[in-house]
Order: C-alpha cells, then structure tokens, then sequence
C-alpha cells in the first residue's frame, strides 16, 4: 500500500511533495560509515514516526504498574502490601515500582520521547517557516493524475481564464500564484502550525510540570477546634520541602479553628455519606493575629492567604479527658482520634507521661482505645461506630503502666502506643482491663493506680498547606494543546491548480485539480464549487465531450478539427460583447 | 444546599420506569435490526461476489468515477439567471483505498428488510426519547446533573451514544449499518447499570459539589459514548477489511457471513467513519483530562498525582495518541492502527469500570 502511495506522490513532483512537515520513514536506510553515520543513523531512527509511536506505547504501558501497586505518596499503603506480599516486595522494590513516576525507567522513557520530539519539532517548524515564505508548488504536468480534477473546454481566452481562476481562488481565501495561465493555490496552513503548537504546549507541560515538582511545598496540620495554626516549621505535623523552597521560604500567616461544620445523609442506602465539610476560621497574614478576617474552608474551596493555600482535607474526634494519677495529680488533654471509616470509628492514643505512682516514683499511663460517634457493637466488628455525627459517643479503652518509652531521641508517634515496656492493666478475673465510657464516665485502674474521665469531645480538622508554582504553565500549555490538535484534526491543508491552455481553434481548456493532505471527499466538492465559479468567466463550451478519458488532453487531434466547439466559441464570444 | 431529604422519590421512580421502557423499547428495535439482517439475507445468492472482485480490480487504478454533472444556476450582472451545467469532477481512489464499493446497508437489497431497518430506527427514536427523559427525572430527582455514581454514569453514556447516532442519521449519513450493534450494546449497558451497579436517588460527597464536575464528568461521557462508535467502526473495519482481501485474492465465503460483510460499508468508509469519530473527540478527551486537573486543583490542592483514575485518563490519551501518530506512518495504517484504536477504547473502558470495581483511589467515593 505504502509503495503504490509513494509512486503515486513521486509522479505529482514537487506539487505533492511538503503538503505535511511529517518526516520521511529513514528505518529502511543502512547507516553510514564510522561513528559518526552511525550518531546520525541513531537519531534519524529517534526522531522517526516510528520511534515515537513506539515510545508513546511504551509511555502508556509504563504507567500501567503504578496506577495497580500502591505509591510512595500513600506510604500506609505501601506498607501494608509489604507485609502481605513479601515475596515480591523486595523484587518490586528493586524495581521501583513503588514509586513508578519518579523511577528511571519511567524518566528513561519520557526522556526519550521529548529528544524525539524536540528532534522532530524543530526541523519541522524550520520547515514550515519555510513553506510560508515560498510560493504553493506548481501544478504538476499532469493534472489528472490528482485526486480530484475536472476539466471543460470554453470559449474564454487562458488568461481571462487564469485571471478569473486567480481572483475566484484568492476569494476563497487561498494563497496563490500566477504562472503564466496556470493559478497553483493553497490553504489549510495553520493544520500545521496547529499540529507545531500542539507539540510545543506538550513541552510547556514537562516544563511546567517539572517546576510544580521541584517547588512544591507541602505540609499537614491538624487543628482541634479552638486551636490555632501559624506558618512555621515547628507547627506542621509533617512537612515536605521542594528543592526550590524549604522551611526557609515559608510565609508568615496564621489561622484559628473557631468550629467545625458537617453535615450527613441521614437515610437511604448512603446513609451517613457526607454532604458537607466546612472549617469557620479566623485568619491573617504577617505575625499579628489581632488584625483577623473571618473565612472558611470547605472542599473545593481552599482558602488562600498570601500566595499559599490551605486545603481542608479531613475532620475527626477529639476526646477530652481528665488523668488522675496515683498520687491524686491531675492533668487534662485533648487527644485526637483517627478515623478508620466513613462512620468515623476513630482509634487512638491517651498519653500521660508525667504520672506518678502511689509511691511517688515516676509510672506512666498508657491508654489505647476507640471512640464512636455513634456507639453500637457486635460480634465481627466489636465496639464501631454506625454514624458520623456524635449521637451516641463513647470511648473504649484499655489502660497500660509502665515507661511509654517517650525519652528515647526518635521521636514517637503520638497515634501509637508502644508497650514493649508497659504491663496492662487487669480486671478481677486476670482479663485485660477495658471500660467503654460515655461523656462524664471515669474509668477506675485497680490497685489505687488512677483514673481517666471522659469530660467531653471536640472535633478536629486536619489542614495541607500548600506552596505551588507552575500552575498557569501547565493551564496554559494545556489551553495551547486543545488549540493546537483543533487547527491539527479539524482544518485540512490543500491544494487546487487551474490550468488554462489555449485549444486549437481558439478558446481554452480549463483544468482543475486537487491535493489534500488527506484522502477526503471533501478536496472533490471544493474543485466542483470553483468549477462552478469559474463558470461566468469560462462558460463550457456546449457539446464538448467531457469525458475523463478525452479530458485535459487538447492536443488531441479530435479536439481541434472539431466544427461545433468552434462555432460555440463565437457564440460565446458574441454572448460577452 | 440539598439535603437529602429534597430527593424528590417520585422523580426517581418515574426515571426508574423511563428506563426500563427504553430498555422494552430498545429490544423491540433489536428485533426488528435482526430482522432486518435475515430479510437483507435473502438476496445474496443473486448477488455474486465476483462482481466486486472485477470492480475491486478495476477500482483500484482508474477510481469509482464520480461524475458529478448538475445543474447549477448562476446569476448574471443583467439580474437574471442562467443554467449551466456543472462541470463533472472526477475523482481517483486514493492507494488505500482498494475501490471497493459500500455494502448495501443490512437490508441488502430487500425491500422487506429496508422496511424493518426503518421500523428498528423508529423503535430506536422511541426507545431513545424514554431513555433520555429517564435521565433528565433522574437529574431532577437529585437536583443535580445525573453524573454522581456508576449507575448515573452508564445510563447517560447510552443516551449519549443513541443520541450521536441518531444525530448522525439526521445528517443523512450513512450509518444505519451500526444500529444493531448500538442497540445490543446499548441493551448491555443498560442491564448492566439497573441490575449490578443501581444506586439510589442520593446527594453527592462534598468533593463532588463543583461546576467542574458538570465540565469533567459530561466531557467524559460524550468523549466515551464517541469512543464507542469509533471502536464499532473499527472492529467492523477489521473484519471487513479481511473479507475484502479474500475477495480481491478471488477466495472470499459466499456464505452467511461473507454476506454479512458484504452488506457492511466498505473497509474505507469504515475506516473513515472510525477515524472521524476518534478525531472528533480527541480534542475533547483532552480537554476533559485538563478541566479534571484544575478540579484537581481544586478539591486536592495538586492538578495531577498519578490517582488511578488520572493515571487510566493519560494512558488512554496516549493511546490514542499513539492511533492517531500510526494512521500518519507509513506501513502503520489500516490494520495495525486499527488495533491501536481497539487497545485505546480497551483503557477507555477500564478506566470506566475496572478502577471504579478493582483500584480504591481517590475518585473511589461515588458508591462504585
Ligand atoms: C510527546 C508525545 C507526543 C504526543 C502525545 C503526540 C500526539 C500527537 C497527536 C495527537 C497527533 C495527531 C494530530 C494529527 O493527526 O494531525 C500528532 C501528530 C503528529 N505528531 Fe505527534 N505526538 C507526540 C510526539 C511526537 C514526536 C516525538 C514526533 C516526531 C517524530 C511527532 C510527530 C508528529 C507528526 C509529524 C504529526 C502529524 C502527523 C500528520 O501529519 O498527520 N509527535 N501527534
């Protein structure tokens, strides 16, 4: 198929040729001699059509692993699968299919496909230009050879012809050029420059997405409500600097959790599913929290305080409970909860590290427990929860003794509980000790050991501040893409010729032939609608035979001794004076 | 803000009612294109295949002459109008094309079965009206755009496709050839949203309450429901295009399903019509990924994060990217591109069902 088309474009010339910047297929040609053939040879196979479809393919199914094993950016994940599929896991990890998007494989790929296109880009647009600068191509010698022609013979002189065909074609908008009697026109060009501005916006993409990378900056913070927040390092819960913006670089500002809206289905089958989510705030920028403007976040709709944005992206239960130690010392604490479901079944940690014994020498306390909004419980699941909002509250806990382990340099995790060095409480018949409190309960620990009393609940709202740039890069670039492929897919670029010959015995032979870059209907009915304007000027002469296989050939003899197209012509001739 | 409470149950079970008609409806036309098929089946012992080998042959050089001689009125400067005759224009068949002419349609050239073809366009016109008010009191049930869960989504999907084919035959292009393929389809569809992905008449989770999402989720649709006459088209071109090779080697089944094929359009025209139909929403598809990203944006605080979801909506643009790139390389056309096309709508349609069903990610709360 390939080769009839080639000969066929070979035999149109100059005139077929260019119609598309697209570069020829090189893989067929043997490389030239020493390294240097060989340079050259490799990056005509890079910078091929073939290499590129060959490297968009790979891209897509380069993506495929990440999107079906879990991410680094949801490490919790990451490690559960871990420790269920530890045979592979470490094969995986060799791989880098933890983190697929940023593993040299997937880079290599990409990589490769932007040189490849960069590689094509920029002879194409050098190519282009030059197009734009030099004149459509001449009509080829033989214009039935084209796709779409149409042929008549008239009464009008070549150039009257020419001139009509010239003015017919430049009305509709087509470049043209005037040869002698032959008009060669073109159109369609921004097909192309839609297709080079296409591939330049997907580079405004890797740009654009390359600086988001490197100057993200993001971090959590959970706010109990009543609660503040100040843009500062020691503030955030965990914070990820991006190479070009550190702790350093964060701006001064501040908010306060005033409280925390939600709202629930409360019947059909998506009971308890979330209709809204909105944080009351007070906030200001610079250090002075007295100057505050009262706002809110909810989701989809981050508030942004001096070029950062805070995003709220979840909410939760904070006990309040009241620890007394055995020395009768109490503290109080608000400890939030994590949810582990949509009811928002939380689990967490209750911390006193300052208690006391009875003797006076130092035992910590160690509480570990869930809390339910709405309390109920079962054999499978045990104490949950049945809906999000605080209709039923209770905490059950259990209670530990001993060293929290909390003086160690690493930094312990407030939502977990070490007990390699507590003992657990226990009740009369040497069962754990357990309690499930509601709202002014007290849990009693044997022995005089202490209490913990629920004196109520907060809610809490957890916060990602974040600091982006090459946003509008990428919004741009996409905006160019969309532009670009609507110029590249909808608008054709194409060519007509007229040809006027003078025919033997007076008149003219009109030619009209066609080009497009595809193979379209379309190029036919464009050649019939300038046919048809040409007409006022290039009148068919009546009678001509215009059957393809006499047509666009005048010199045939038939043509010329033919009586009745010379009499037409006079009559045409007369018709016009 | 709508609370729950607001969803209008009557609104819902009217929808509920539209639906399963259209599907009645749409099994009636089913019917009446099989029989369609059968009736245009009877005509094929007189037509023999060798009269397309002989125009396959002929076809390919000299090009199915169009001669397109009509009268054309001109106006003159006196005011008046003159007749003349247009000239005739002459195409040539361009080398992929083999010159082989369209099928008939699936009446072939029965006239019993053209009369149940346009007996199954009317059911489908019928079927096609319930279905879309089944959606729209849908949409007022909830008071928003009937996008918020699976069982939405397969609904309107449907109706997008019945509605672009039935556009496509107001335009008076050809493409009844594909209404028993769309009606099966469509059928499927719709058992499968009613029977295994029903959801209730509900409100959305407050990630989902954005103008965005009317822009992303509708975009999706249209591009898919497209995708999906693109990829008939393609598959139906596979299967042509071998019959038409057997048929110019001289060695093509005169039995019922080289009948069958011989009725389609030809490879070309199929060809063509999946190309269009692939191009057309190209554009759009992308556009769909961008205004997911600024939602993105938004809702997450990050336009892009490698989610499955967002992960399956590149992998399917590249791959139809990648189609696109093969139909303009040499020695990628035609068959192979057309496999990258089937691939392509596969990603398509994983994205759609397979995350929803097999990957939890973020996009995972709209009840599958
Ligand atoms: C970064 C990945 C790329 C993507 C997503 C992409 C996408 C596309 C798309 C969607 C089209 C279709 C437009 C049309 O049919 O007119 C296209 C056309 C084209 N692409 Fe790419 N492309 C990529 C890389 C490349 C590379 C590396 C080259 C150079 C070898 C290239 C050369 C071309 C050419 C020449 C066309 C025009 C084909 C024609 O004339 O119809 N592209 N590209």
């Amino acid at each position: 198929m390939s080769i009839t088309e080639k000969t066929e474009r070979d035999d149109l010339g100059a005139a077929g040729a260019q119609l598309s910047t697209a570069p020829a297929d090189t893989l067929a040609e043997a490389p030239g001699l020493g390294v240097l053939g060989w340079l050259r040879w490799m990056w005509r196979q890079l910078t091929s059509m073939r290499v590129a479809l060959i490297l968009l393919f790979l891209l897509s199914l380069a993506a495929i692993p990440g999107s079906l094993i879990p991410q680094h950016n949801d490490q919790l994940k990451v490690d559960a699968f871990r420790a269920e599929h530890t045979t592979v896991s470490p094969i995986y990890d060799r791989l880098g299919l933890f983190h697929v998007y940023s593993s040299p494989w997937f880079a290599a790929i990409y990589i490769l496909l932007f040189v490849s296109l960069a590689g094509c880009i920029v002879p194409r647009s050098w190519q282009f230009v030059g197009q734009l600068r030099s004149r459509p191509p001449a009509a080829p010698r033989n214009l039935t050879r084209l796709p779409a022609y149409s042929t008549w013979r008239t009464g009008s002189s070549p150039e009257q012809v020419a001139e009509a065909a010239r003015r017919a074609l430049r009305g509709r908008r087509f470049r043209t050029s005037v040869a002698g009697t032959s008009v060669a026109a073109e159109k369609g060009y921004l097909r192309e420059f839609g297709n080079l501005l296409f591939h330049v916006s997907l580079f405004g993409l890797l740009i654009a997405f390359a600086l988001t990378s490197l100057e993200k900056a993001e971090g959590g913070k959970l706010v109990v409500e009543g609660d503040g927040f100040v843009n500062n390092l020691t503030q955030y819960d965990d914070f990820s600097g991006g190479t070009l913006y550190g702790a350093d670089d964060l701006q001064p500002f501040g908010f306060h959790l005033d409280s925390f809206d939600s709202k629930y289905a409360t019947s059909g089958p998506e009971k308890g599913t979330a209709l809204l989510f909105r944080a009351n705030i007070h906030y200001y920028s610079g250090t002075d929290d007295a100057k505050s403007t009262k706002g809110e976040i909810s989701v989809n709709h981050p508030l942004s305080i001096g070029g950062e944005k805070v995003y709220l992206i979840s909410h939760g239960y904070a006990p309040v409970v009241t620890i007394t130690d055995g020395k009768g010392n109490k503290t109080q604490s608000i400890v939030p909860f994590l949810p582990q479901d949509t009811a928002l079944t939380s689990i967490g940690v209750i911390k006193a590290p300052d208690g006391v014994g009875k003797d006076g020498t130092p035992e910590q306390l160690g509480f570990r427990g869930t809390f339910t909004p709405t309390f109920a419980v079962d054999n499978v699941r045990g104490p949950h929860s049945t809906f999000p909002t605080l209709q039923n509250p209770a905490l059950i806990l259990n209670a530990w003794y001993g060293d929290l382990g909390m003086n160690q340099p690493a930094a312990q995790n407030v939502y977990q509980l070490d007990t390699t060095h507590l003992k657990q409480f226990t009740d009369a018949q040497g069962d754990p000790l357990s309690a499930a409190l509601r709202p002014g309960q007290t849990m009693q620990l044997p022995d005089g050991a202490g209490s913990l009393r629920f004196d109520g609940i907060k809610t809490w709202a957890s916060f990602t501040i974040s600091h982006q740039s090459g946003n509008e890069g990428a919004l741009i670039s996409g905006v160019g893409a969309i532009l670009g492929l609507l110029g590249s897919l909808f608008i054709q670029r194409r060519r007509i010729w007229v040809r006027a010959l003078p025919a033997p015995g007076g008149g003219s032979v009109v030619e009209v032939g066609g080009l497009g870059r595809s193979e379209s209907a379309r190029i036919a009915d464009e050649i019939g609608d300038v046919a048809v304007q040409l007409l006022p000027d290039a009148p068919v002469a009546p009678d001509t035979p215009d059957t393809p296989d006499t047509a666009g050939a005048p010199e045939e003899p038939e043509h010329a001794e033919n009586p009745a197209a010379t009499d037409d012509e006079t009559d045409d001739e007369g018709a016009r004076a | 803000m709508n609370i729950a409470a607001a969803v209008n149950e009557n609104f819902a079970n009217y929808s509920n009612y539209l639906i399963r008609s259209a599907m009645f409806v749409y099994a009636l036309a089913f019917l009446a294109h099989l029989a369609e098929w059968v009736f245009g089946g009877r005509s094929r012992i007189a037509v023999q295949s060798a009269a397309l080998v002989a125009e396959g042959a002929e076809g390919g050089d000299t090009g199915a002459a169009d001669q397109k001689a009509q009268q054309v009125t001109v106006k003159t400067a006196g005011g008046g109008t003159v007749t003349l005759e247009r000239p005739a224009v002459v195409t040539r068949a361009s080398a992929s094309d083999r010159g082989i002419a369209d099928g008939p349609g699936a009446a072939g050239e029965d006239e019993q079965g053209d009369m149940y073809g346009r007996i199954a366009v009317s059911f489908t016109v019928l079927a096609w009206l319930l279905h879309a008010a089944g959606v729209v009191f849908r949409a007022a049930s909830v008071q928003r755009a009937p996008w918020g869960n699976m069982y939405e989504f397969s609904t309107t999907f449907g109706a997008v496709a019945v509605g672009t084919y039935l556009l496509l035959l107001v335009l008076r292009k050809n493409v009844r050839w594909i209404g028993l393929f769309l009606t099966t389809s469509v059928l499927l569809d719709l058992g499968l949203a009613t029977s295994v992905l029903y959801t209730n008449s509900e409100q959305l989770v407050p990630a989902l309450h954005s103008y965005w999402l009317w822009i992303h989720v509708s975009c999706a649709i249209i591009s898919g429901a497209i995708f999906y006459l693109a990829a008939v088209g393609t598959l139906l071109f596979l299967f042509r295009d071998h019959y038409e090779v057997a048929v110019t080697a001289g060695r093509a089944s005169n039995g019922r399903w080289g009948d069958i094929m011989r009725r389609l359009p030809s490879a070309a025209s199929l060809d063509k019509f999946a190309y269009r139909m692939n191009a057309l929403v190209f554009p759009l598809w992308t556009f769909t990924i961008i205004a997911g990203a600024i939602w993105a944006q938004a809702a997450w605080g990050r336009y892009w994060g490698w989610d499955p979801k967002e992960t399956w909506a590149f992998i399917t643009w590249v791959a139809y990217a990648c189609y696109l790139h093969a139909r303009a390389t040499a020695g990628w056309k035609g068959r192979k591109a057309a496999y990258l096309a089937l691939i392509a709508f596969a990603c398509f349609l994983f994205n759609y069902y397979g995350v929803n069903i097999f990957v939890s990610g973020k996009h995972s709360y709209a009840g599958v």
